[in-house]
């Protein structure tokens, strides 16, 4: 697999998995308000990773649906951070949300600089709906930064925010968090909980007929 | 808290209400206006206001029955549009109704 396909799948698998993860809290948000921005958020995310996947399908021989719901959990490269299930713990959640969206500015921020003119472009468009994203994560972070239960979920998250960005761009969010860069929680084969997660994400797309277009 | 929100379609377009929604402070309605106002382009700005910042005047004494001194010119546009729809609309339910038999005709 090519740099551009690794770091594409990489990028589209993160946000399609934050995009799931997110969208558990249809319906059950803290309040009707959020619960309709927290899902257009989640919404938001997969239709990253879907214009993503199609990038790398072109490059990969392959179309978009295949690499979001044909591969086995073993081969996806999201990272730690967006695989944990944190319904119902909205501390958690929105210290994700925060570091998150906090490490993707950087990281979408650096391919907007890529010489390859499709993915900056792809970038510059994605930003325009993240810079809503981080004004959300900034104001709920303003609400609840000083509540210790989100204090300890950042703590927590760290080490896992750290790992979803290349080990070179990682500089750059511990300085704008002002956190001390510790050991990330790298991309690794996904585990017990992302397998579940899977297992419902492709539930229907594996029960189709061979040839069903939807 | 609740603020009330007005929305523009068009530029140059007066402001309608639109509707309210709950939002802890203005950061919040902020984000909540555009997720509901704005976020299909259905809007090209929005007035968000705090319900309570709104002066509302719903008391208007009238003992010497005064109507004859209104300005209804001011709204003519739109008045010529309604009463137009209600000659149409007339005019369709006269066309549709069936027609009557002889006995009853006049």
């Amino acid at each position: 697999m090519s740099e551009r396909a690794r770091l594409l799948i990489e990028l589209a698998d993160d946000e399609l998995i934050l995009g799931w993860r997110d969208s558990e809290w249809t319906g059950i948000a803290p309040f009707l308000e959020e619960d309709v921005a927290f899902s257009s958020i989640a919404q938001n995310e997969i239709g990253h990773a879907r214009a993503l996947y199609e990038l790398a399908a072109r490059d990969l021989g392959t179309d978009a649906d295949a690499l979001a719901f044909d591969r086995a959990p073993a081969e996806y490269r999201c990272a730690p951070l967006v695989q944990l299930r944190l319904v119902p713990d909205w501390a958690r959640t929105i210290a994700r949300h925060v570091l998150y969206e906090t490490a993707d500015a950087i990281r979408i921020a650096h391919l907007k600089e890529s010489d390859d003119a499709e993915l900056a472009g792809l970038a510059g468009k994605i930003e325009r709906e993240e810079v809503y994203h981080r004004l959300h994560a900034e104001m709920w972070l303003d609400r609840l930064g000083a509540e210790e239960r989100v204090r300890e979920a950042v703590d927590e998250l760290w080490p896992l925010a750290l790992g979803i960005l290349d080990a070179e761009l990682r500089p750059a969010l511990a300085e704008r968090l002002g956190r001390p860069e510790v050991e990330a929680v790298e991309r690794a084969a996904p585990g017990a909980e992302f397998a579940e997660l899977w297992n419902e994400m492709t539930m229907v797309r594996r029960s189709a007929p061979v040839g069903a277009q939807w | 808290m609740i603020w009330e929100v007005f929305r523009q379609e068009r530029k140059g377009q007066s402001f309608v209400h639109g509707g309210s929604f709950h939002a802890p402070d203005e950061a919040f309605a902020d984000a909540y206006a555009r997720e509901f106002y704005a976020r299909r382009q259905e809007s090209v700005a929005l007035w968000v206001v705090p319900r309570e910042e709104i002066m509302e005047i719903d008391e208007f004494p009238d003992e010497f029955d005064l109507k004859y001194r209104r300005v209804d010119g001011y709204s003519i546009k739109a008045r010529l549009k309604e009463a137009r729809e209600r000659v149409g609309s007339t005019e369709r339910a006269r066309a549709e109704m069936p027609a009557l038999p002889a006995s009853e005709r006049g």
